[in-house]
């Protein structure tokens, strides 16, 4: 099974329904989704686009970006989508990484254009809608929509590359999670069974593209017929905006991640709305703090709510549907839940070691349908173990399992924290700190947070005689890493605390964050 | 105005930029377009205002015309007080 069935056969069955909504409002019908997609694979394929290339497309959402991800693949090629917003230096890197043999750009994007590092420069097409001039040479969108011819789908078999996502990398270097079209369609196909999707839905796509969150976005309603209505960037910060969004286009199914429903149970003046079109509300990507989950809960108590696990290596691997209503007096967040079909799960002392009692913690490890294939230009042979004829991943997660409930998420033991729903390792941010040339040494530590989830707290060396002020720190940080990677707080010291084996003591940074009288909390 | 700039300053130091000296952060230092606020940090920014003021922000005012620099906040909560 190829993802792009799904259009094909929803463009047999409702040609003239409506398939995707860009937030200004334009729309593409289902037939119109699939001749433009059939265009952009006849692009690449004139270009001489191969099976199992990559492909680039960094610019913000649109019906047109949607009709691309579908073109590339209907060219038998895979995307890749990078994040407009992050720092060009970062996105010429990942693209660089997987070779991509053309990338779909928005014009205002196009530093990363000019400065590209190997001589395996890839055709740059423009994406519509930005306005601003289009530089030689790159190939204006209109060469694709109107002058490409319409393609015969080049579709990949099942193992085939689908797309690329990069997560943040604990050597600073982000990696690319490989994912096939069975990793994908095995999710989608549960995804139809269990929230029974039909043509008369409204989806919104809230996270980004490069985000795994948007799989379910753009591939659910898909195979269903249903309508995809897409959030801006600017609009799916502002809870207000996303309030009215909600209420005006009457979305029945909604996925993000709990901090944005936090934020709209907070600022999104949901008592001034009408969301009663919501029968869905789906979250995934990081811990829920259940007063806010209680409160949106009640405002819209015709929904069903539901928790989605996984990292991005096995997509959703468990869910937990939430027993309404959540009594007053509960605090302890709700479950990861049991296992999806698709997937199998161990719950294992050490990384590929042996089963933990039942109840007890131990390392999640998943096997199944759903799991990845490796990383971009990375050896294979340590990410997997196999046992009883599969292959299992280690998801690094620490769980246990509660009768009646499903596995129960507990922490982490590596240095990966979960922020805003984004995986950060927090090695990459000591990677990016010590590119300004006045630190000598930089240590990053986590701490929980009630109402932010975490704080990320950098302590600095810096060089003699030098003591960069706060703001400078934080402008640089924008300047070399994603928004939502910039520390929360800086702290100067003489020199970082070492252990006996002279490696940075983060254990002693967060005695030293501690104030006084309090315990120490473990790094989550 | 000098005590709305001083109230701003002072928040914006203790929530987002802790141990950093008050005069570094200037009436014109750029706040969004630097970094030094993202976006979940200036919703909060805008409650702060809206409550310490007294006053209602539409979220077509949070941009980086009104929220960039303190000086253009000040402003902002200025106009609205005066009922402009």
């Amino acid at each position: 099974m190829n993802l792009c069935r799904y259009l094909d056969a929803s463009r047999q069955r409702f040609p003239s329904r409506v398939a995707v909504v860009d937030p200004s409002g334009r729309s593409l019908t289902y037939q119109a989704l699939d001749d433009l997609s059939s265009r952009v694979a006849g692009f690449l394929i004139a270009r001489g686009v191969q099976p199992g290339d990559r492909v680039g497309i960094i610019g913000p959402k649109s019906a047109e970006v949607v009709a691309t991800l579908l073109g590339i693949m209907k060219a038998g090629a895979a995307y890749v989508p990078a994040d407009y917003t992050a720092p060009s230096a970062r996105n010429r890197l990942l693209l660089a990484d997987c070779g991509v043999t053309a990338v779909f750009l928005d014009p205002g994007c196009a530093e990363i254009a000019g400065e590209w590092p190997t001589n395996q420069v890839p055709v740059v097409i423009e994406l519509p809608g930005s306005g601003l001039e289009v530089f030689s040479p790159m190939v204006p969108w209109n060469a694709v929509a109107e002058h490409a011819p319409i393609a015969e789908p080049r579709l990949a078999d099942a193992d085939g590359l689908a797309y690329v996502l990069y997560t943040s990398g604990s050597t600073g270097v982000p990696k690319g999670v490989i994912l096939t079209h069975r990793n994908a369609t095995s999710f989608v196909d549960w995804c139809a069974a269990e929230f029974a999707p039909v043509e008369s839905d409204r989806f919104s796509s809230h996270a980004p593209f490069h985000f795994d969150l948007s799989i379910l976005d753009l591939y659910v309603p898909l195979k269903a017929g249903a309508e995809l209505h897409l959030v801006s960037e600017s609009a799916g910060k502002s809870p207000q905006e996303l309030a009215a969004f909600i209420q005006d286009r009457r979305i029945t199914c909604w996925y993000s991640t709990p901090s944005i429903l936090s934020l709209l149970a907070q600022f999104g003046a949901l008592e001034t709305r009408d969301c009663g079109a919501l029968r869905v509300v789906l979250f995934a990507g990081e811990v829920f703090p259940v007063k806010h989950l209680r409160a949106i809960t009640e405002r819209w108590p015709q929904a069903s709510f539901y928790n989605l696990y996984g990292p991005t290596e096995t997509n959703v691997c468990t869910f937990a549907r939430i027993p309404l209503p959540i009594p007053s007096d509960r605090v302890a967040p709700y479950p990861i839940g049991e296992v999806c079909p698709y997937c199998q799960s161990l719950v294992l002392d050490t990384p590929g070691g042996t089963d933990v009692q039942p109840g007890d913690e131990g390392l999640l490890h998943i096997a199944g349908e759903s799991l990845f294939q490796g990383y971009w230009n990375r050896p294979t042979a340590d990410l997997f173990f196999e046992r009883s004829g599969r292959r299992w991943y280690n998801t690094g997660d620490v769980v246990r399992e509660v009768p009646g409930e499903g596995y129960v998420y507990v922490g982490r033991r590596d240095r990966m924290v979960k922020r805003r729903g984004y995986r950060i390792e927090l090695g990459e941010i000591e990677k990016g700190l010590y590119q300004n040339e006045r630190i000598r040494e930089a240590a990053v530590i986590s701490v929980p947070d009630p109402a932010a989830g975490v704080r990320i707290i950098a302590f600095l060396a810096p060089q003699p005689g030098e003591r960069p002020s706060i703001i400078e720190l934080k402008t640089f940080c924008a300047r070399v890493l994603p928004a939502y990677m910039n520390p929360d707080v800086f702290s100067f010291v003489e020199k970082l605390p070492r252990t006996s084996t002279d490696k940075v003591d983060y254990q002693g940074l967060l005695r030293v964050h501690q104030p006084a009288g309090q315990p120490a909390s473990s790094v989550s | 105005m000098d005590n709305v700039k001083e109230a701003i300053r002072a928040h914006i130091l203790a929530e987002y930029l802790p141990g950093e000296s008050s005069a570094n952060l200037k009436d014109d230092t750029p706040l969004r377009t630097s970094g030094v606020l993202d976006s979940m940090a200036t919703l909060s920014l805008v409650t702060f205002v809206e409550e310490t003021f007294g006053i209602a922000i539409e979220a077509h005012e949070t941009g980086i015309d009104n929220f960039d620099r303190i000086e253009d906040i000040a402003a902002l909560v200025q106009r609205k007080r005066s009922g402009q």
